[in-house]
């Protein structure tokens, strides 16, 4: 099977629906869904300031579930030919009539209406090998060209199209492009590193080469850094660091847990904190998959519309499965995923030049939950730590272990900047807040 | 080192003329696709297959050719409480062909089982290697591996996890969550198991051919309690460890006595209390240490790390450069060594030959608390050969599926019992204030691996020697050598544990591995421990 046959990546929506239709007509099921994944995914990989891996390919691949009455099962597979179907639907639905009684299966939904969503660019599809090349070596000649450096990166692209088809009519149909590229620059005396990286469905809409400037300069400012006691400080977080507080909070908000009071969002006593002041009213944190070229629609169809999480600091929405919300009176919200945080028309250097005193963090790295009832994290800080005083970064400082909460952090917030597009579908600010709780001194560059 | 596609044949043809071979007929083809069967021993087709991949690639110019077929078959029982939320299994096939040309990589896979897309990839995986060797041309060379003709490896195991129906997987399951929310204040349970089978056979331009089956399952339970009044809830999970065996694995340790103490001490933990922060001596159990093995040894003792070639994900290492560490660094005391290896039965990287042809190794990463090795694929051996003597790769390449490239991943690392065979009660009894801590937590480490922070999931004070009252929301902090050596004592044999991973990430595009790591109860004096608590 080809990997599409038009101009495009992945298969088209007529390619999708055909081969959709195929394997639900070799379903005896009462109820079946088929989910299509295809497309293209390329990469180049740098290190020591040389290429060292690219590699690509091509797939499609199919999930199928059936349900008989409320035993359902589910297999994925990526042998498409007419035998393989015929074996892959007997072997899923004979594992759905051994499996116990799902009283909380769904029935499968209706056509529905999708709003548009333009995730698919050219620019990004037609990253072939030779381009990508070219790209990291203006990243490693970047490096040359500055002297004592050495580059990392990785440029990661992909093509292609989801969709989603059941037998009661519903098909969903979704083509994106997706480009990750991150680029990490070291000094050779090995005390000063510098990041930068984005992530965009439109190449066109990427400025590597200032990527690769931004890596080199922070690397060579952050040489030789000064030692800062742990405690807590004051802090510049850029788009990168506030991405991963933020998304932590988002996924957090699932209603469930909240209504079964484990969650930091059960109220005691019952209920959840729904419509409670949660942050500081400035935060504003909502999904918007059309806004980012995300797929409009969950995984078994149902279409999503943007879906306001944190609205004036106030908790505003939990996010509802299907079964939940019929559980519980409420209309089913999708996931908190494609993010948008608010900001404002500020840079990140406005930021920098408001601060009387603080730490200035390019990155977080190895968060891990330490307790989930008030959504606390443990990480660390990383390429790129250093001290703002009157207005200026001054010096470079050490990295720091840091143990803190997204819920303290946007209670703190001072400011934000305007927002940045950090992840292929995800937009935030940088922000500064009063405190950030530094817990140890860790001694990485 | 490189070799011309007459003699990959020749020698190719001499070793398999000593095997046995009992293949499969390759199944008729049927639609748009050939059907290959992949189980061992080596399939004749699916040889034939990858040999025109490594023929077309050396004959666009390649200098080593790996080509790698494999059939991944996952699948996932899952329950929560009185109730079945999800049964699904997972089948992809593939090929992925690797080139090496003048010091660069270059690789390409298919989903399209037969010769000429196969060819088709060899070729674009020939050309992107030939491109990236323009730019920033690397002085790489590959240590030199025999050819071992057509071989076959299984892991160790006596039930096939599908052999087990789903049917009888789900009422395994939802029976031991029956016990568990009958303990007190246990209201949510969640449980499962994740079977894994992996048929992959590899071939090499050097003259290799391993069919290879591996067999790895994971039993999961997560206990939930939430006090009355709903203003706190603690969990108990990470109960069993992954591991390379079959299901007889799941049913020895999945007992309903296990499910029964697991549950009361979720329970317990409402009321456990909350520990202050200080310096204490840490007695960690094996179903704990395991994780700060691999994170704080593990990773560390990666050579790609350590010279730079993770830096832009996972990090660099504080074990650089090599020549300024080998046979000098004081990892820990004179009584800590620690082993890699791809031998041991049922653990979760354990191989025959692994994803380059190099056969599985077993060899020294601590040597009486020196570190004098570090973890290596082929390319590696060149970079510290000079100090280390060795001329061998240590046969850590892996990819985690037939469209992933091949390259340098962890083998299970063990810290060795000691000599003495200490018994846990015999460690405890040695420690006046201090904390013992079992089972995996939250954890984290900087990207140079010297500063880390671990909790766990059951925790108890020991006071006088003796374990005392439960405790909770402890993390503790250390860098990574302090740690170490502050290494007091060792279990010996009887307390030796295996504990592990099924998804260990690194590189770009991130990878995931699974791996164990074997080690005894330890005592650690005077480590800094602070309150998670929210």
């Amino acid at each position: 099977m080809s990997v599409g046959t038009g101009d495009r990546r992945g298969l088209s929506a007529d390619e999708a629906r055909e081969l959709s239709t195929r394997i639900l007509r070799s379903t005896s099921a009462d109820e079946a869904r088929v989910s299509l994944t295809s497309g293209w995914r390329g990469n180049t990989r740098y290190a020591v300031n040389r290429i060292t891996t690219a590699g690509e390919f091509e797939r499609v691949q199919a999930s199928i579930t059936v349900r008989f009455g409320k035993r359902q099962a589910t297999i994925t597979t990526n042998r498409l030919d007419a035998d393989a179907i015929t074996e892959a639907v007997a072997s899923v639905q004979a594992q759905a009539r051994l499996t116990p009684e799902d009283p909380e299966a769904m029935p499968e939904l209706g056509p529905q209406r999708y709003a548009d969503s333009a995730g698919y660019h050219d620019s990004t599809a037609n990253l072939g090998p030779e381009a990508r090349s070219e790209i990291a070596a203006d990243g490693i000649q970047t490096a040359i060209e500055a002297g004592g450096i050495d580059v990392a990166g990785f440029l990661d692209v992909s093509a292609g199209s989801g969709s989603v088809a059941n037998n009661a009519g519903l098909f969903a149909y979704h083509a994106s492009t997706s480009a990750t590229y991150s680029i990490t620059a070291r000094t050779a005396d090995g005390t000063g590193s510098g990041w930068s990286g984005f992530g965009e469905r439109d190449w066109a809409a990427t400025d590597s080469g200032s990527a690769h400037a931004q890596a080199v300069e922070t690397a060579l400012r952050s040489r030789e850094p000064r030692t800062l006691e742990p405690g807590s400080y004051p802090v510049v977080m850029a788009p990168e660091a506030v991405s991963d507080l933020v998304s932590r909070l988002a996924f957090s908000m699932d209603a469930r847990r909240a209504d079964e009071g484990r969650s930091a969002f059960s109220a005691e006593g019952g209920g959840t904190k729904l419509g409670e002041r949660i942050v500081d009213e400035r935060v504003r944190l909502w999904s918007d998959p059309q806004g980012l070229g995300s797929a409009p629609y969950t995984g078994d169809g149902l279409p999503i519309e943007p879906m306001m999480w944190v609205d004036d600091g106030i908790l505003s929405n939990l996010s509802y499965s299907r079964f939940w919300a019929k559980k519980q009176g409420k209309q089913p919200t999708g996931g908190p995923g494609s993010l948008r945080m608010a900001g404002t028309e500020k840079s990140l250097e406005d930021l920098i030049s408001e601060t009387q005193r603080g730490v200035f963090v390019t990155r977080l790295w190895y968060i891990r939950s330490t307790d989930p009832r008030t959504i606390s994290y443990t990480g660390l800080t990383r390429d790129g730590t250093f001290w703002i005083e009157d207005g200026q970064i001054q010096y470079p400082v050490n990295n720091f272990r840091w143990n803190d909460s997204p819920l303290f952090v946007l209670s703190a917030l001072e400011d934000m900047s305007r927002p940045f597009r950090v992840r292929t579908s995800r937009e935030v600010p940088a922000i500064r807040v009063g405190e950030f709780n530094f817990t140890s001194v860790s001694e990485a560059v | 080192m490189t070799m011309k596609r007459r003699d990959f044949v020749a020698s190719t043809a001499l070793a398999a003329g000593g095997l046995i071979l009992a293949p499969k007929l390759a199944r008729p083809a049927g639609g748009l696709m050939t059907r290959y069967s992949l189980a061992p021993p080596v399939d004749p087709a699916t040889k034939e297959l990858l040999l025109s991949a490594v023929d077309a690639a050396m004959s666009s110019g390649a200098q080593f050719v790996d080509a790698r077929v494999e059939l991944v078959r996952t699948q996932s029982v899952s329950t929560r409480e009185l109730q079945i939320t999800g049964v699904s299994e997972t089948s992809t096939q593939g090929v992925g062909v690797r080139v090496f040309f003048d010091g660069s990589w270059g690789f390409a896979a298919t989903q399209e089982l037969s010769k000429e897309p196969v060819a088709r990839a060899a070729q674009s995986a020939t050309a992107m290697a030939r491109a990236n060797a323009k730019i920033g041309r690397g002085n790489i060379h590959l240590a030199p591996v025999d050819g071992y003709g057509d071989v076959t490896w299984t892991s160790d195991f006596e039930i096939d996890p599908w052999d087990v129906s789903v049917e009888d997987k789900a009422a395994q399951f939802l029976a031991l969550n029956e016990i568990a929310v009958a303990a007190e204040n246990v209201s949510f349970v969640s449980s499962g198991v994740q079977s894994v089978k992996i048929d992959k056979t590899l071939a090499t331009s050097e003259g290799t051919v391993a069919a290879q089956r591996l067999v790895r399952l994971s039993p999961f339970m997560t206990i939930t309690a939430v006090s009355s009044d709903r203003s706190d809830f603690q969990t108990r999970g990470s109960v069993v460890e992954p591991a390379g065996s079959g299901y007889e694995y799941v049913n020895a340790n999945m007992t309903s006595a296990n499910v029964e103490r697991w549950a009361a001490e979720a329970s317990a933990k409402l009321s456990a209390a909350s520990v202050e922060s200080g310096k204490y001596d840490l007695v960690l159990h094996p179903s704990h240490l395991w994780l700060t093995i691999h994170e704080s040894i593990g990773h560390p003792t990666e050579l790609d790390r350590a010279l730079g070639y993770e830096a832009n994900y996972a990090g660099t290492s504080f074990l650089s450069p090599p020549e300024a560490v080998l046979g000098s660094l004081r990892y820990g005391p004179d009584f800590m060594n620690v082993e890699a290896e791809r031998t041991s039965s049922g653990g979760l990287v354990t191989i025959g030959w692994d994803d380059e042809g190099v056969p599985a190794d077993r060899w020294m990463l601590i040597d009486k608390g020196i570190f004098v090795d570090y973890q290596t694929t082929r390319e590696q051996v060149d970079w510290i050969s000079d100090i280390t003597g060795i001329t061998h790769s240590h046969g850590c390449a892996y990819a985690d599926g037939w469209s992933s490239i091949p390259f340098q991943r962890m083998p299970n690392i063990n810290l060795m019992p000691g000599e003495e065979d200490l018994t846990e009660d015999d460690i405890v009894s040695g420690v006046d204030d201090g904390i013992f801590v079992e089972g995996r937590g939250s954890y984290s480490i900087d990207q140079q691996r010297y500063n880390f922070q671990f909790g766990g999931q059951v925790f108890w004070e020991i006071k006088g020697g003796k374990k005392t009252r439960m405790l909770r929301d402890v993390g503790y902090q250390a860098r990574t050598t302090d740690f170490w050596n502050s290494l007091a004592a060792i279990g010996g044999p009887s307390t030796y544990f295996v504990g592990g991973t099924f998804r260990d990430g690194k590189g770009q595009p991130g990878q995931i591995n699974a791996v164990s790591h074997g080690c005894p109860v330890s005592l650690f004096q005077n480590i800094s421990v602070l309150n998670t608590g929210g």
